[in-house]
């Protein structure tokens, strides 16, 4: 399934239901199915907007967003979303949490048992089933995080600042996390991050939004860098040449 | 006192409950009040022990709690559907809280009698005070308890795509039930008071409130103590129970 066209956005904007608030303007992107893709732009530029309409989560004012079916996915919700903040039940211990968007597709089973428990070792968090959200640090209520997004098996991972809250070494060991877990899985990843490095680091493909939206002038791509390093990445690819040229890249694309 | 501190709840109770009693029986002792003024400790446990023998105390106590339970579990049920439409829907919200508000304005005492007018059976018009009185703080907790639920928390069910009623088990519901507890709590001790302004109304044949409303008029002071003293205890008990449901209820809590 590689390089098929799985995510495809056509022309889409979107206005903010109350009002004039125009925030995005003609976006058309395309993701491939299996991709890892960055969206990097300054704040409030309307990049979380974007996530919430590829996935489903708001309707977009105009244009068209599409995904290729998939007819060996057996998930009645195709997407997985990992905010900024953990949003874990505090209510629920690590286990519970995972388990949750299978109790709302009304699947207990025996597989599903497996399946959650199967999360929680990909994400390291064997041996802290039976914890609350409130015995855990940041990175690792992220990770909860993830593993509930990915639980269900969605075909597309949506991830936005995930690891905004974080301190920068966690942040760094998080990504890390990720490409292992995106490497250990079918699964196609959209995240929106507002690091160069972190975007150079784990995606295919950067995408740059530019415009200010506050002041009605709405966002739209403006620039689209392929990252074409080698994979797997190891941090120490950071120091290379052609890494500093991609994030170089983008840095001057932003600022444009 | 840090040698007092160190010791175990019930052991500093026992300990200010006695020197409460003593303080008490030097003071009639020493003030030589009449005992219909005054009664001191002994007379009330005297008392308490004809009351006790003769069953009188017994009889009038369980119908009090007749009353009591059946108040505090129809006011809650009332409140938990109203507090949720409230708590939902502006339009009711704007409609209907100038009436409750001034509702609570207006002493249930002064409502009472009219309560005993309309409804012909005893015991449903005392029930009926008991309903009054409790709803209120419980409608409030309940609304506050909804409004606590934190707007990301939505945002994932709706990613999840969970249906209405999975939002209101899974998220609203585990998510005010601390709030909700804690206004079950309040309405626990005031359903007693509820019943009792109702058997004060309608002075009856039984009832702690009719024990009470004979004792006085017969001048017997120690007996009023007895049954305040009693219902002193029941309104403890209830507290106690509902703190005990929401100890087991939110052992997440005890782990934060």
């Amino acid at each position: 399934m590689e390089n098929q066209p799985f995510l495809v956005a056509e022309q889409v904007s979107y206005i903010f239901p109350d009002g004039q608030f125009h925030v995005l303007e003609d976006i058309s992107l395309t993701i491939n199915a299996g991709d890892f893709v960055a969206l990097l732009g300054p704040s409030g530029v309307g990049k979380s907007t974007l996530l919430r309409l590829l996935g489903g989560l708001l309707k977009p004012t105009s244009g068209r967003i599409s995904m290729a079916d998939l007819p060996e996915s057996s998930a009645t919700d195709p997407i997985g979303v990992v905010f900024q903040r953990d949003n874990l039940m505090p209510w629920r211990t690590v286990t519970e949490n995972v388990q949750l968007p299978l109790e709302l597709q009304r699947q207990a089973d025996q597989e599903s048992r497996y399946r959650v428990q199967e999360m929680i070792e990909l994400v390291g968090l064997a041996g802290f089933e039976g914890s609350y959200p409130a015995q855990l640090s940041g990175g690792m209520a992220q990770r909860v995080a993830i593993a509930r997004a990915l639980v269900h098996r969605p075909a597309l991972l949506l991830l936005d600042e995930p690891f905004g809250s974080l301190d920068a070494l966690t942040r760094e060991r998080m990504g890390q996390e990720l490409l292992r877990i995106w490497h250990a899985l079918p699964v196609t990843v959209f995240m929106v991050t507002h690091s160069i490095t972190e975007a150079v680091m784990l995606a295919d493909e950067v995408l740059v939004m530019g415009g200010r939206p506050a002041v009605g002038d709405p966002a739209a791509l403006i620039h689209r860098v392929p990252i074409g390093l080698p994979r797997p990445r190891q941090l120490e690819i950071q120091g290379t040449r052609s890494f500093q040229k991609c994030a170089k890249e983008i840095r001057s694309a932003i600022q444009v | 006192m840090p040698w007092l501190n160190k010791q175990p709840t019930w052991l500093i109770i026992s300990i200010s409950f006695l020197g409460l009693l003593l303080g008490w029986h030097l003071l009639v002792a020493w003030g030589g009040y009449a005992r219909f003024i005054l009664p001191g400790p002994v007379d009330v446990w005297q008392q308490f022990l004809i009351v006790l023998r003769d069953g009188r105390l017994l009889k009038h106590s369980l119908y009090t709690i007749s009353e009591v339970i059946p108040g505090l579990i129809i006011g809650s049920l009332i409140a938990l559907p109203l507090g949720y439409l409230l708590a939902k829907s502006q339009l009711a919200e704007r409609l209907l809280s100038p009436y409750l508000i001034a509702s609570q304005a207006i002493p249930v005492i002064a409502i009472a009698p009219l309560l005993t007018i309309w409804v012909r059976s005893t015991y449903w018009a005392r029930v009926l005070v008991a309903v009054i009185v409790v709803f209120f703080p419980i409608l409030v907790n309940i609304i506050a308890g909804l409004r606590s639920v934190p707007a990301e928390l939505y945002e994932l069910m709706a990613s999840l795509q969970a249906s209405r009623r999975q939002i209101f088990y899974k998220l609203e519901l585990p998510a005010s039930l601390p709030i909700l507890l804690a206004g079950l709590k309040v309405g626990a001790t005031l359903s007693v008071i509820g019943a009792l302004v109702g058997e004060f109304v309608q002075p009856k044949s039984q009832g702690l409130g009719f024990l009470l409303v004979t004792a006085r008029y017969q001048f017997k002071t120690a007996l009023v103590f007895v049954v305040l003293v009693t219902l002193a205890v029941i309104a403890l008990t209830m507290y106690g129970v509902v703190a005990l449901v929401e100890k087991r209820m939110l052992r997440w809590q005890a782990k934060n």
